[in-house]
């Protein structure tokens, strides 16, 4: 019969050939490479860069995109993609400043003004909300994920504008004598020097880390992207799975629009425009593959650290925002082009079928 | 036997061979010095046990992977392939194991994807279209040129397959199991155009687990085993017995349905069922069936009888147009596959690489992906529980593999389905449904595949086993159902013929 235990070095255990090694690491470990080919350069370039206050600076921005990209990767390892997560941060901002305002209610025609922690769970809840609109138009009306969020991205930016008339809520602070003061804890406290932004995108990121590899919803999560009919005859619940990663980003999107606002004490309808895009730029430099089912939680984080990074970089430097651009895409483009070599090309022997044979690459990762 | 080849003794001459050829694939050996020719003219065979290389053999024969070491001569000088085109433009072809068709692109589009036709203004869909129509004839397949491939059937996708590398016109052809999912009379098909093709001088490989059926085609019998070549000899001086022995080391037969016990209760029921298709029209049409527990029962069919509508609508996939299924007694037509699944109720899919595998995944979590639950504690996954489940599930239906943590596509196609196989037992079904699962699988696993399902049956699984191989119906079956056009229409015991058996499905009876 079949002998089991013949080849049980492992597919694994490829022969070490020196320099090849060297090239499978710098590819596996590219967007960590990335991220101190970037320090190092900066801190060269400008005598400010390399400083613990600024590390704290730009981890504060990082923040921003850090907690939009784990939401986003969720996403994206069911195959899908959340273009609406810029916009829901907007939209969640101003809400939140709507509700710091003070919420006027007119029967009893008196003004309640709901304490921050009633306002968090609010905005978060709206975040889920918006996320579920998402998941039910793919989930169960079928329309493409790309199309769907895309269709929410304008809705929730057209009514934060309806809801603001275009302006910005500044008075963020509350009253103490209201009740409703602490709304820039998030922004402006730090805890052992660390801004409580930077904390909320650690915990965020543990509790992802967890979710995606020791809950069953994590295997449901890999297996939806990885093949969903294969995945729906395991007995996968697919449809409950695609709505739940969709709420999970929308949560996220409206926690950072919290951290946002509160960082610039100030809630704008036009907050986080583009910011999309920048959430899925720090997925895919941190290696998930846009079909779905490749990709984890540490490679999302250094993703967004090295974009992070490298745009705040730029700044110090003084370099133009014409060319920050131009720097930001280039770096992109480059880190998916080792993307396409990590996924193509390292294991050789490819089967005929066409599908891709990852032997080294284990999915699901651990938090670095 | 018509198939016996009139110009055997015009053989010896070796139009390609492999010389030496070893294959590692990191620290796996797939192959380990073999020689093999391929005869001008002739039918060679490759027999082996799943995972013995003969997929890695043909794909190095082919240019689709160089080898580690060794040399390939063809027309006597050696060559180095470094693409399959390359390879395709000296005249060698290759049908897949693993289906390997674009499903978005229609009939005409795959047979032609890279070699269009070209015009001075692009490319010539019509031509192309004809040639496709021709091709279709020749196999004896009412498939039109411009229908998606997603649209089609497994069986019909292979011959699809088949069609595409006979448009080449190549002087080599290789088969890797071109027959699996192909029925006794599409099969007969495709050996008279086998015989047509040796008689104008092509010359092919062919592979395959259906031992009886590719005996009548072979010319000269090679038998790989482990990465080496263990045996070989022209079909005069070789039996089934030969090859079995050569194979696996000993000879058995696959052995007959387990008896000795009372069937239980009715596990499960179903009752009027009807599945429509997007067409309108009725795929499975008013069927019912009551299946026992500790009962084996076989569906027979053509490819469009509606097996696999049948049991995709039992296991859940898609709604019933009417009619219920009753899983011991209580109706689960409204639950979810999921729910089914946790009631008992399992499917293994025909179409692994579509319906049957999460390729992104490893092998150990494709085999956990449907009993999940299982190895979850509180809320959290153990680890631990789950490897042992893996390695539970590895050793009883015998996967050739590294270990749970390798690649699913490391893995032969013949234990890839073991795989899935396997992740369907370990859910612990009351009732299980395998749709064609021995597709691909090995003598050996095979009888292990049965030898697991008489035993579960013993202790009171009810089982329902589709397959469009009469020779399984009778080694494994209490009951055999034959459908055809979404009906049962006939149904026999265990001590039926085989030609009983293919009259009723409607199928001309070979041999
Ligand atoms: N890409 C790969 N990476 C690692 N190992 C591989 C790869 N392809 C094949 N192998 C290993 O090589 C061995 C031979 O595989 P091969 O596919 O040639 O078997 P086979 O004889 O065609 O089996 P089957 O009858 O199941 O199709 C197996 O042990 C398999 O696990
Ligand atoms: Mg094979």
């Amino acid at each position: 019969m079949t002998t089991a235990n013949k080849t049980a070095q492992g597919v694994q255990g490829a022969p070490s050939r020196g320099g090849i090694d060297i090239v499978r690491i710098l590819l596996e470990g590219r967007a960590f490479f990335a991220l101190i080919v970037i320090i190092v350069v900066f801190s060269m370039l400008s005598p400010v860069y390399f400083s613990t206050a600024n590390f704290l600076v730009m981890a504060s921005h990082v923040a921003i995109y850090g907690l939009l990209a784990i939401g986003m990767l969720v996403v994206i390892l069911t195959g899908g993609i959340d273009l609406s997560v810029g916009s829901t941060l907007g939209l969640c901002g101003v809400v939140a400043g709507a509700l710091m305002q003070g919420v006027e209610i007119e029967v009893l025609g008196s003004i309640f003004y709901p304490s921050v922690w009633v306002v968090v769970v609010l905005t978060c809840a709206l975040g889920g909300f918006i996320g579920a609109v998402n998941g039910v138009l793919i989930a169960y009306l079928k329309v493409p994920a790309f199309v769907a969020t895309l269709g929410v991205l304008y809705c929730a930016r057209g009514v934060a504008l309806l809801l603001t008339n275009g302006l910005t809520y500044n008075n963020l602070g509350g009253q103490p004598e209201l009740g409703n003061t602490g709304f820039d804890w998030l922004g402006f406290n730090t805890f052992f020097n660390v801004p409580i932004g930077v904390l909320v995108l650690v915990a965020l990121a543990i509790i992802a880390v967890i979710l995606l590899n020791r809950t069953a919803f994590g295997r449901w999560v890999y297996s939806t992207g990885g093949n969903a009919r294969a995945a729906e005859l395991s007995g996968v619940p697919v449809k409950f799975t695609t709505i739940s990663v969709y709420v999970f980003s929308g949560i996220c999107a409206a926690v950072a629009g919290l951290v946002l606002s509160s960082q610039l004490t100030s809630a704008g309808p036009t907050a986080g425009t583009t910011y999309e895009l920048t959430a899925i730029a720090a997925v895919v430099v941190g290696g998930a593959a846009l079909t779905g089912g490749r990709g984890n939680v540490r490679g999302t984080l250094l993703g967004a650290f090295v974009i992070g990074f490298l745009s705040d970089g730029l700044v110090i430097i003084g370099v133009s925002a014409y060319w920050q651009t131009v720097f930001t895409g280039a770096v992109i483009v480059l880190a998916v082009l080792m993307n396409s070599i990590q996924y193509a090309k390292r294991p050789k022997p490819l089967p005929a079928s066409g599908n891709p044979v990852i032997p080294q690459k284990e999915p699901a990762g651990k938090l670095a | 036997m018509s198939a016996l080849p009139k110009a055997a003794h015009t053989d010896g001459e070796a139009v390609m061979s492999a010389r030496n050829v070893a294959k590692f694939f990191g620290s796996v050996r797939a192959l380990n010095g073999v020689n093999f020719d391929i005869h001008r003219g002739q039918v060679t065979t490759l027999f082996g046990e799943n995972g013995a290389g003969k997929s890695t053999l043909m794909k190095i024969l082919a240019g689709i992977q160089p080898p580690t070491s060794g040399e390939i001569i063809l027309d006597g000088e050696p060559v180095r392939f470094s693409s399959s085109t390359e390879a395709r433009n000296r005249g060698i072809s290759i049908i897949h194991q693993e289906l390997s068709l674009a499903p978005n692109l229609s009939v005409r589009d795959n047979i032609f994807m890279g070699r269009e036709i070209r015009t001075a203004t692009g490319v010539n869909f019509a031509e192309e279209a004809r040639l496709t129509k021709a091709l279709m004839e020749e196999l004896e397949e009412d498939i039109d040129p411009m229908t998606l491939v997603e649209d089609l059937r497994l069986g019909q996708q292979q011959i699809v397959e088949i069609a595409r590398a006979l448009s080449v016109n190549s002087r080599i052809l290789i088969m890797d199991e071109p027959t699996s999912a192909l029925s006794a009379t599409e099969v007969e098909v495709l050996f008279k155009v086998i015989r047509d093709l040796k008689s104008r001088g092509v010359s092919i490989v062919y592979i395959s687990h259906h031992l009886e059926e590719a005996l009548q085609i072979t010319d000269h019998a090679v038998v790989l085993r482990d990465g080496n070549m263990t045996a070989k000899a022209p079909r005069s001086e070789i039996d089934l017995e030969w090859i079995v022995r050569n194979m696996v080391g000993d000879n058995f037969d696959l052995g007959s349905p387990p008896t000795g016990y009372e069937f239980g209760d009715v596990a499960l029921s179903i009752d009027d069922v009807v599945v429509t298709e997007a067409s309108g029209a009725n795929v499975v049409d008013h069927m019912s069936l009551q299946v026992r527990a500790g009962e084996i029962v076989c569906i027979y069919g053509l490819m469009g009888a509606g097996r696999t509508e049948l049991l995709e609508a039992v296991a859940g996939r898609g709604e019933l147009m009417n009619g219920k299924v009753l899983l011991e007694g209580e109706d689960v037509s409204g639950a979810t596959i999921a729910e089914r699944i946790a009631k008992g109720l399992s499917l293994v899919p025909e179409d692994r690489q579509r319906d049957g595998l999460v390729q992104t995944m490893t092998v150990g979590k494709n085999l956990s992906l449907a009993s999940i639950g299982a190895f979850v504690k509180g809320c959290f996954t153990s680890p631990q529980r789950e490897r042992e489940l893996v390695d539970e599930s590895i050793r009883r239906v015998t996967v050739k593999t590294a270990g749970g943590g390798a690649a699913i596509g490391s893995l032969s196609g013949g234990n890839q389905q073991k795989v899935v196989i396997g992740k369907m037992l370990a859910t612990n079904p009351k009732v299980l449904l395998l749709d064609e699962p021995s597709r691909g699988i090995d003598i050996g696993a095979k009888a292990e595949v049965f030898r697991l399902i008489a035993e579960r049956a013993r202790q009171g699984l009810a089982v329902i086993y589709s397959t469009s191989e009469v020779g399984e119906c009778l080694s494994v079956a209490h009951r055999i159902i034959v459908m055809a056009r979404g009906k049962i229409s006939a149904e026999f015991g265990p001590d039926v013929s085989k030609e009983q058996i293919m009259a009723a499905s409607g199928e001309s009876v070979v041999e």
